[in-house]
């Protein structure tokens, strides 16, 4: 019990430790764009949902992003027999910890959760997806600038390639050449952000069109309700 | 006048609603009410825009209170896992933000308005003090006030650990283990909290518990006292000049009007600004920067993983950095142990305000430079501090909040001389129109 007093009081001051900010890139923002959405959406399926579940998103509200059932259905379930059912993986959560050193979390709220003082949680996403390079020293090949010592390999490295930490200059490099030029990767990797954030919270771009319209209506009340406060201290001296 | 007595019986004029509450009248005090409360309750006629805040807390306790009824329709305290593998408590918060019709809505309303509420009541108890509203004859206002921001809080806190993230969980790990800092009884005492050795499913349920329905019952009832008070001495005013000793010939204050209809309408327009405020963070910044919805919280709570940064919320920062600034074991007893004794201390020091206050005068406009600077010095520590607590520890971070907790104690304890020793301008004999 000590020892874990202890460490909770003490808890805060490894944030220090841990503190060594990387600098994060802007990622692009895609919100809206529904072709950059179902891209995103594409990609996250072919590459993320084998190890990522994404557990609080039904397949159904990708007709959010100008999906039909029916596409979906076609081309995106996989991991689910029916179009209602939430986008879960089949991988089992003991098994892949053995494999990967730790379970794959849960990317549904990834943006959300990876939001922090650096920036909002695309960012991060953007850059990390970026910053993978070859390490011999890691079990699974790879490391990541962005997050040290990750346990997740670079999935996306036939896309952009192998890169490898120039230990000069800091710099990541590109030494093998993917399928992908640097500016098509990075546009990959925003739509698949894109896609991250748009899960994270489906109904924000409803939230934000229904806070105009509040806004509007509490315009026009205010006006109303100081006319009639004025009216009625007419008489207040 | 006592607020709700000693008004005539209603009586009607023949049609069937006057008969209907004719009836009611000689059975309950309904007309008594009505006048004594609002449309004969005679409020000063010069309150300025820090008299919003206390009808704004109102509407925010109902707003919770109606948000809170629809949250537990849907809610489950529940610390098992799911199929998916995600606590069932947190898995229903989600599941209230996408698949319950406007869920989300109701939710950013109930989380918002937990900081909202902080919000309007530091502001209600900062008008309290810049005009002197605890003196006399209020000082039992001023008591079920500060009874009132202590439930606020203890809600606030049993809240928190609801949508069972890792701050909901590593927060109040890291609270509940602040009572075993007690000596003898505090280990037995944390755990008898928790109901377990560590958060868990059990706390998780009796924190349910304490926040819908113990925190609430009590928090009505207490401002239900609050309010008859206020309502038996009358309000003070930002002159702190009693308006009852002037009075017209039919006994009203002279400088005062009737709540309803001047102040209901006033304050119509005060809950239209507060609305306009609060929906822009509902609808475009839920998670107040990281404020209000902690990052951290969108990963659902890991007993195994303690995050790297635990920070409580905003409203609690003030508080938790004097805990901080404690750190020097004291007769034999842990840093901690004082820690928790100064952050009690500094909340319940409210209380004394009443009679820690000598001056002569109630109204910030009729006081002293001392005492101007001193509540000046003690609202830029309060602010400091609550900076403060957000931060992970430092050196000058610690060395700052212990010199401005300093100033905090000081405040209120060297009031008895310094309010006495203040030079004063005289009270105007009615209020001003400023």
């Amino acid at each position: 019990m000590k020892k874990l007093l202890t460490a909770l009081l003490f808890a805060p001051l490894m944030a220090l430790a841990s503190g060594a900010a990387v600098h994060l890139d802007k990622a692009p923002d895609v919100s809206g764009d529904n072709a950059a959405l179902q891209n995103g959406a594409k990609l996250f399926v072919n590459y993320c949902l084998n190890c990522h579940g994404a557990s609080f998103m039904r397949y159904n509200r990708l007709t959010g992003i100008g999906l039909t059932e029916q596409q979906i259905k076609d081309s995106l379930l996989f991991t689910a027999d029916k179009v209602g059912e939430p986008m879960r993986v089949a991988i089992r959560p003991d098994e892949a910890k053995q494999w990967f050193g730790a379970t794959p979390p849960d990317l549904t709220l990834i943006a959300r959760a990876r939001a922090s003082e650096a920036g909002p949680g695309a960012d991060w996403l953007y850059t990390y997806l970026r910053s993978f390079y070859r390490d011999d020293k890691r079990p699974t090949g790879w490391n990541n600038v962005v997050f040290e010592n990750v346990g997740m390999p670079h999935i996306l490295w036939e896309l952009q390639g192998q890169q490898v930490l120039n230990h000069e200059t800091h710099k990541l490099e590109l030494a093998v050449p993917g399928k992908l030029s640097a500016a098509e990767y990075d546009k990959q990797i925003a739509d698949l952000v894109g896609f991250l954030v748009y899960i994270g919270e489906p109904v924000s771009g409803l939230r934000k069109q229904l806070g105009i319209a509040v806004l509007l209506f509490l315009g026009v009340l205010f006006v109303v309700a100081y006319a009639l406060k004025r009216e009625y201290w007419k008489d207040v001296h | 006048m006592a607020a709700n007595t000693n008004f005539e019986k209603y009586k009607s004029d023949g049609s069937i609603g006057g008969n209907v509450l004719e009836w009611v009248d000689a059975r309950f005090p309904a007309t008594s009410m009505w006048k004594g409360h609002l449309s004969e309750y005679y409020a000063p006629k010069n309150f300025n825009f820090w008299y919003f805040f206390g009808s704004l807390a109102l509407l925010v306790l109902v707003l919770q209170i109606v948000t809170g009824i629809f949250l537990v329709m849907h809610f489950k305290p529940d610390a098992s896992l799911n199929a998916a593998g995600v606590p069932v408590a947190f898995a229903s918060v989600e599941y209230i933000m996408r698949d319950v019709p406007w869920g989300w809505l109701i939710r950013y309303m109930h989380s918002t308005g937990a900081s909202a509420f902080f919000i309007v009541v530091f502001l209600h108890m900062f008008r309290g003090m810049l005009y002197g509203s605890y003196r006399k004859p209020r000082e039992l206002i001023w008591l079920f006030g500060v009874g009132i921001f202590l439930c606020l809080m203890g809600e606030a806190f049993f809240g928190y650990l609801l949508p069972w993230g890792q701050m909901s969980f590593w927060g109040a790990q890291v609270i509940v283990n602040l009572f075993s800092a007690i000596p003898l009884i505090g280990p037995d005492l944390s755990v008898w909290l928790r109901g377990d050795f560590v958060v868990g499913d059990a706390t998780l349920n009796r924190f349910f518990s304490f926040h819908v329905i113990a925190m609430p019952l009590v928090l009505i009832g207490l401002v239900a006292a609050h309010i008859l008070a206020l309502h038996e001495v009358g309000s003070n005013n930002p002159d702190g000049v009693e308006i009852k000793k002037l009075k017209d010939e039919n006994g009203h204050p002279l400088d005062g009007i009737p709540f309803h209809p001047y102040y209901t309408v006033k304050d119509i327009v005060g809950v239209v600004v507060f609305l306009m405020v609060f929906s822009c963070v509902v609808f475009f910044a839920p998670e107040g920067g990281g404020y209000f919805l902690e990052y951290n919280n969108f990963i659902p709570a890991d007993p195994l993983k303690t995050p790297p940064h635990i920070a409580p919320v905003w409203y609690f920062t003030p508080f938790y950095s004097i805990l901080r600034a404690m750190v020097w074991p004291i007769l034999g007893l842990d840093a901690k142990f004082w820690g928790v004794v100064a952050m009690g201390a500094s909340v319940v020091i409210f209380a004394f305000l009443p009679w820690l206050d000598r001056s002569p005068v109630k109204s910030i406009r009729y006081r002293g430079p001392i005492y101007k600077t001193f509540l000046t010095l003690f609202v830029i520590c309060f602010v400091i501090l609550g900076y403060l607590g957000t931060q992970p520890p430092s050196y000058w971070g610690e060395k700052v909040s212990q010199v401005c907790s300093l100033i905090y104690f000081g405040f209120f304890l060297l009031m008895p001389w310094y309010s006495k020793v203040d030079k004063y301008t005289p009270e105007p004999e009615r209020v001003t129109m400023k």
